[in-house]
């Protein structure tokens, strides 16, 4: 049987995938915005628009951290075992790594919301 | 695997000469070691002095305002107290004294004898050591900064600032440099310098933490280099980056500065909580809990600190959305920050604790930090700030936060790691009694100006009348300071003087776990033999460890070769991979600083030929060094280390930490780039014609110089293949073509701006394209000086096939050169067309 997950990947920087994100929601949302008040117009004139463009950004967004934090999760034995994992050994790291990238994706899923709110509040260019 | 001694070695011979390779030059040699626990002192002992000099600057300020319409002091010298006591305190004690604990710490901590660049790390140190004086001393002549630590412009572009916004500019962008150069130091030496064994899930929660402030720097720093260069190109040669009247605008500057200034109080803030998350389980006696959520919280806070810039630009009216999105992200850091907090809570819960000195200071700086905390999520709600903007509610809250989350953390850790320094302890006694006056005197100092504040007490003025309900409080606050300034003159006297005459005492007085207490301070090599490492806190479950390290009975316990050496290790699991020999005792690293500090100060009062004579000094200076003291061939290909292990002496490409050096820097500079990037699309933004009706550079030659310096990278790669291949001839015509072709592509780039007559002080957007290009053919310049670098090391037979080190950095380099180029040209030369 096919597996739906692809391979796993051993690297340092998995750890980071949820934050980064994050971070380019964030930039995306910010900078979108930025221009549609700067520059009327080029955007279109809808704020509407640009709250639902949001909601697509952030959507898709909570879904690649989904997919980050199911590979954490399968990193980390399904939950099979339990912290502190802090045995010298290289299944004990995999753990770790596993869990600490879980937790991360935790923090990013809830940091991608927080970030998403003001366009569920907001209705225009207000300065 | 246990730790068998060999029995046919002669230990003593070998005790020997490892004290000899690694030892200190004496006399006034003294000065040209190298070595990380000489520097990592130098460093801290010139951070803490700073900071003692900015806090008599702190005292100052208080001393003025303790009275109404005081006039202790003349506006003038007022408005330079007080910004060189923010300038001081931030960029030459929060910063650095972590870089000076770091290189003091890690490689004991990490296992290794050294960190993997250690005249980098004195070159660093020497930069800041000149950069800092040179800040510092402003103030004597009357000179000193005088606009606020965050230099805001129009202010400080004005003829008012005087020379001293040069000296802030230029004086601190050569400490960012030495930042830089620390961060390369420490990101490599924790990733690829661990003892072997010592997997990620073993690390010292110090390096974690490190780790990711080290990151940090990389993106947070070059955003305030690029700040700094539009910043002084407008004072010195009047491009009008931030002067609306030509197309500029001030804001580009609060974008570019809290980029930077942002994620610096994290910067500050992770290493502190860093060293209780050492300090703390010593004291709880046991492991901490939580250790994955200890890294949690450090990658968290180091990502989410990045959207958190606009919260200090929440009064100048950008649109309500972005506010939102970053009131949002304030909000939000609050959680993996909080995370921290809880997981000491619970390991003190867990444990039995000790409260000595260090957990006092550690306890209290948290207390005092929380409450900052708590008035950092009030600040960072629009309509709050709005109210408490740039009143003493900011200061109070910021002092909350800096004292609590990092003065206090770092005098907790001076007690801790004192008797690392020589064996000799502290005092208890004089530390609680300056513990509580630094409380008591600390809240009695500040907590007052949050009401100060919400009686709308603006911060900066320089004094204020009787009758509006200020006075009382300040009074308090001065008194409180006095307090505080008792109380760290205690600990003072107790570095400097009780120390003298004393017995040397147990290194490991609190019986900690983890491996940085197995040095000995009277020895400089680091550790004795590099153990194999099964635990968070080998000195805790690995039996004899000590012991057997000490009596060199693990890896690496010889110096046969009378080299410098420590091990490099991979990056997840830190299996045995080479034997690095690093640079030893030298006086290239102090030529180095001083010239490149000649630079800067010489520009400073627009000292032209002397600042183009020491830049070529320096370039020399650092050819020199490279030349000879990096990429040394081995005289043999590999080295045994003990326990049957055999490892390479050379490494290249992505195995070299020369490689991972070049990546980590040119991150850095790629960072600065895309700050500059992002100034040419701000004024995109804040304009209807940005170009302000001038002529661009044309398409032309802006294509024909992305073309010319394509051709150059191309012919790096052909080289290091060529190379590679044994076919020496076709590698040198190849670099050599490489090197004119990167001249043709710096004088194709110029040749742009320069045909269709921009004039850079006409209007910021002619100011922004010169800005790139040169910014481009400066660096693709460096490329052509590399590539000419890579054919002498070949000619002169120190580059062959097997040992192509310079070559594949260099490859690097031009890999991110293409980058540069490619975006630069694409912006000047195409987005222009493309409207």
């Amino acid at each position: 049987m096919r597996h739906p997950l692809p391979p796993e990947i051993e690297s340092l920087w998995t750890l980071f995938t949820a934050p980064v994100v994050w971070a380019l929601h964030f930039l995306a949302c910010y900078v979108t915005a930025a221009i549609f008040c700067a520059k009327p117009g080029l955007l279109g004139n809808d704020f509407f628009a640009l709250r639902t463009l949001i909601a697509g950004i952030t959507l898709l967004s909570l879904a690649m951290i989904v997919v980050a934090a199911l590979l954490a999760w399968r990193q980390w034995g399904f939950g099979t075992g339990d912290p502190p994992h802090d045995d010298p050994t290289r299944r004990d790291r995999l753990l770790f790594q596993g869990y600490a990238t879980l937790l991360l994706s935790g923090l990013s899923f809830v940091a991608v919301i927080f970030t998403a709110l003001p366009a569920v509040f907001l209705t225009e260019c207000l300065r | 695997m246990s730790a068998q001694p060999e029995p046919t070695r002669d230990k003593a011979t070998e005790e020997a000469q490892l004290r000899a390779v690694w030892a200190k030059p004496t006399g006034w040699r003294y000065w040209t070691s190298v070595n990380n626990a000489q520097v990592g002192l130098w460093y801290g002992a010139t951070a803490f002095a700073f900071m003692l000099f900015a806090g008599l600057l702190g005292l100052l300020i208080r001393a003025q305002l303790a009275v109404p319409q005081n006039d202790l002091l003349s506006a003038e010298t007022y408005n330079q107290v007080y910004t060189l006591h923010g300038t001081v305190m931030m960029f030459l004690f929060a910063v650095p004294i972590f870089e000076a604990v770091a290189i003091f710490l890690l490689p004991p901590m990490l296992g290794a004898r050294e960190l993997p660049f250690p005249r980098l790390g004195a070159f660093g140190f020497w930069s800041f050591l000149i950069g800092g004086i040179f800040v510092c001393g402003s103030i004597f002549f009357g000179v000193a900064p005088n606009s606020g630590w965050f230099m805001y412009p129009p202010l400080a572009t004005s003829e008012q600032a005087g020379i001293g916004a040069d000296i802030w500019l230029l004086g601190l962008s050569f400490i960012e440099v030495a930042s830089l150069a620390a961060a390369v130091e420490l990101i490599v030496g924790i990733m690829k310098c661990r003892a072997p064994g010592m997997r990620v899930n073993l690390m010292p929660l110090f390096a974690w933490y490190l780790l990711i402030v080290a990151g940090m720097i990389l993106f947070a720093f070059p955003p305030l280099i690029a700040g700094d260069l539009l910043f002084e190109l407008q004072r010195m040669f009047d491009w009008p980056f931030f002067d609306p009247a030509r197309g500029g605008d001030p804001l580009l500057w609060q974008h570019l500065f809290w980029i930077f200034g942002h994620p610096e109080v994290y910067i500050i803030f992770l290493p502190a909580i860093a060293l209780l998350a050492m300090i703390v389980p010593t004291f709880a006696r046991r492991p901490i809990v939580g250790y994955s959520w200890i890294v949690l919280a450090a990658v968290g806070t180091g990502f989410l600190s990045f959207g958190l810039w606009v919260h200090h630009m929440f009064a100048t009216g950008l649109p309500q959305i972005s506010l939102a999105f970053f009131s949002a992200a304030s909000e939000a850091v609050a959680i993996p920050t909080a995370v921290q907090i809880f997981v000491f809570i619970a390991t003190m819960l867990a444990g039995r604790v000790i409260f000595s000195t260090p957990m006092l200071f550690a306890m209290g700086g948290i207390a005092i930090f929380v409450m900052g905390g708590l008035t950092g999520v009030m600040v960072a709600l629009v309509p709050f700030d709005w109210q408490a903007h740039d009143t003493y509610f900011v200061v109070a809250h910021l002092h909350y936060v800096l004292i609590g989350g990092m003065l206090f953390p770092v005098f907790a850790g001076l007690y801790y790691y004192y008797p690392l320094i020589g064996g000799k302890h502290m005092s208890d006694r004089v530390g609680r009694f300056a513990f509580w006056l630094m409380f008591a005197g600390f809240n009695i100092t500040f907590f007052p100006m949050h009401l100060t504040g919400l009686r709308g007490m603006p911060r900066r003025v320089y004094t204020y009348p009787a009758d509006i309900g200020w006075d009382w409080l300040n009074l308090i606050s001065t008194m409180g300071a006095v307090v505080l300034g008792i109380g760290m003159f205690a600990v003072v006297m107790d570095v400097t003087l009780h120390r003298r005459g004393k017995p040397r005492g147990e290194v490991n007085p609190w019986n900690a776990g983890t491996l940085e207490w197995i040095s000995e301070p009277e020895e400089n090599w680091g550790v004795r033999s590099i153990p194999r490492i099964e635990s968070r806190y080998p000195l805790w479950d690995q039996e004899a460890l000590a012991r057997q390290v000490n009596a060199g009975d693990w890896y690496l316990p010889d110096a046969k070769e009378g080299r410098r050496e420590t091990l490099v290790t991979s990056v997840l699991d830190a299996e045995p991979e080479q034997v690095l020999r690093v640079g030893g005792t030298s006086y290239v690293t102090i030529i180095s600083a001083l010239t490149l500090g000649t630079v800067f100060v010489a520009l400073t009062f627009k000292w032209w030929i002397v600042s183009l004579i020491s830049g070529l000094a320096f370039m020399a200076a650092v050819l020199w060094w490279l030349w000879n003291g990096t990429g040394d061939i081995p005289e043999k290909d590999g080295k045994d280390i003990g326990h049957g292990i055999s490892l390479p002496l050379y490494a290249s490409g992505v195995k070299s930490v020369g490689w991972w050096a070049m990546f980590i820097t040119m991150t850095g500079d790629g960072t600065a780039f895309a700050s500059l990037v992002f100034g040419y699309f701000f004024f995109w933004t804040v304009h209807a014609d940005f170009t302000g009706g001038i002529a661009g550079p044309g398409m032309f030659w802006p294509m024909m110089a992305l073309a010319l310096f394509a051709l150059s990278w191309a012919a790096t790669l052909a080289a290091r293949e060529a190379n590679r291949r044994g076919k020496l001839a076709v590698a040198w015509i190849l670099l050599g073509s490489g090197a004119l072709t990167s001249i043709a592509g710096c004088a194709a780039a110029l040749a742009g701006p320069l045909t269709t007559g921009m004039d850079p002080t006409a209007h910021v957007y002619a100011a922004i394209v010169w800005t790139l290009v040169i910014w481009a053919a400066l660096h693709g310049a460096m490329g052509g000086i590399m590539q000419l670098y890579c054919l002498a090391r070949s000619l002169a037979g120190r580059l062959t096939a097997r040992h192509d080190m310079e070559l594949h950095n260099v490859a690097l380099y031009w890999h991110f050169m293409l980058v540069t180029a490619l975006v630069t040209f694409a912006v000047v030369g195409l987005f222009p067309e493309a409207l």
